[in-house]
């Protein structure tokens, strides 16, 4: 398994794109916001959490639909699938999420406290905004694997993972975003909504998996 | 070890391929499987490696070593595809395999040396030719133990030189107790070799 999680990071790395592409995009949504808002600095800085977690949320969902589709096309996806005796796909699925997570979300989430200052937020809503993507960017990974395990069998399943799997990944959002600002405005709780993103990615860790892998093994042909 | 398939029927996109296929195979015994395009020998294959669902029938291994407690678990599956990738290096692709699937009689440096790679293992898998991806991906069999392999045009590729050091590579699976599987439309060398014709009844 250790050693699935080190081919799928060096993959990340070396394939070249993977992880730029990423952090350019990420960095293209947050560097057009304030051009579109306008210069008022005391709305770009309210809105600021909520357009980082709109950001990474779009830049995770770029090359989620590589994450199987890349071993279907060459072949190890069967493989990988035939050791489920010896390796429980599902945790086969998670090694693989994790990896990709480390290697294409991790640098967004490590990006965004830079980017934060674009928005003009302040110290503690940047830290804050940093600390819920950290907790709530894994949820969108796994939920990511249930749609990229859907659409593995499509030549062009991109477009059709991120509609699959947007509706999901809203309560994420919410909740990371309602977080972040209870950082940071005073009556608005933090530690409630932080928890309940904690527990969403919990809950994922363990159905995402799951789904993703009854999906894949009925997707071999 | 015995594999014995009963009465087994494919099928692909609802439509059946074969059906009523016996056949048994034992350990050192080799089964060519031939038939014309479409006639469902890679089907049979994939059905054999767990990878797709049987229409009918049975299909098991009796007596299996101790270490494999299923069929699927105790084959090692050759397909079209390489399930290499491209970017690694043709070492760092084995040691992955074999991380993953567990240490085979062979090393890598060996398995590399036995396919006649062992000079260019530390070149990125994408740099080789066909026929060297194809002899990369037969270490693949060796630096795992698997005692079913299950081969899909294995030879795809290969020039006369690398058939003749496949054969040689069955042969001494066949020897030490295993069982091949293949799917080809070429001699694969192997005397004594069982053949299934598949899609008589067909065409």
């Amino acid at each position: 398994m250790l050693a699935l999680f080190l081919r799928d990071t060096r993959l990340g790395l070396r394939a070249g794109g993977g992880v730029l592409i990423g952090i350019l995009f990420f960095l293209a949504v947050i560097a057009v916001v304030p051009f579109g808002v306008g210069p008022d600095l005391k709305l770009l800085a309210r809105i600021g959490p909520a357009m980082l977690w709109i950001g990474a949320l779009l830049a995770t969902l770029l090359g989620l639909d590589r994450l199987f589709q890349a071993d279907r096309d060459d072949g190890s996806l069967d493989l990988l699938i035939m050791a489920s005796d010896r390796h429980m796909l599902a945790l086969t699925v998670l090694v693989k999420c994790l990896a990709h997570w480390s290697t294409c979300v991790l640098p967004l989430v490590i990006a965004s406290p830079l980017l934060g200052l674009f928005m003009n937020m302040e110290p503690a809503a940047i830290g804050a905004t940093t600390l819920t993507l950290f907790v709530g960017t894994p949820a969108i990974t796994l939920i990511g694997a249930v749609g990229a395990a859907v659409a593995v069998a499509l030549p062009r399943g991109g477009l059709l993972v991120s509609v699959i799997i947007l509706p999901l990944t809203i309560p994420v959002l919410i909740f990371g975003v309602s977080a972040a600002y209870g950082a940071v405005e005073d009556p608005a709780p933090f530690v409630a909504p932080f928890l309940i993103l904690v527990a969403i990615t919990l809950f994922f860790a363990v159905i995402g998996p799951l789904a993703a892998a009854a999906a894949l093994k009925s997707s071999a042909d | 070890m015995r594999l014995v398939a009963e009465n087994l029927a494919g099928e692909r996109g609802g439509e059946i391929l074969f059906s009523g296929l016996n056949f048994a195979v034992t350990g050192g015994e080799a089964l060519m499987i031939t038939g014309p395009n479409g006639a469902g020998k890679s089907t049979l294959l994939r059905i054999i490696g767990g990878l797709l669902d049987k229409a009918e029938g049975r299909i098991r291994l009796d007596d299996a070593p101790a270490d494999f407690d299923g069929l699927v678990s105790a084959c090692h599956y050759l397909g079209h595809l390489n399930a290499m990738k491209p970017v690694l290096s043709v070492e760092e692709n084995l040691h992955f395999w074999q991380s993953f699937n567990g240490i085979g009689d062979y090393t890598i440096a060996e398995a590399l040396d036995r396919v006649q790679l062992g000079d260019i293992g530390h070149l990125p898998f994408g740099y080789l030719s066909t026929g060297q991806k194809r002899r990369a991906s037969i270490a693949r069999l060796l630096i795992s133990r698997r005692p079913v392999w299950l081969l899909d045009e294995p030879t795809a590729g290969l020039d006369k030189r690398s058939e003749d050091q496949f054969a040689g590579v069955m042969h001494a699976h066949l020897s030490g107790g295993g069982i091949v599987i293949a799917a080809t439309h070429l001699p694969l060398g192997l005397d004594g070799a069982q053949e299934l014709v598949m899609g008589r009844n067909g065409f």
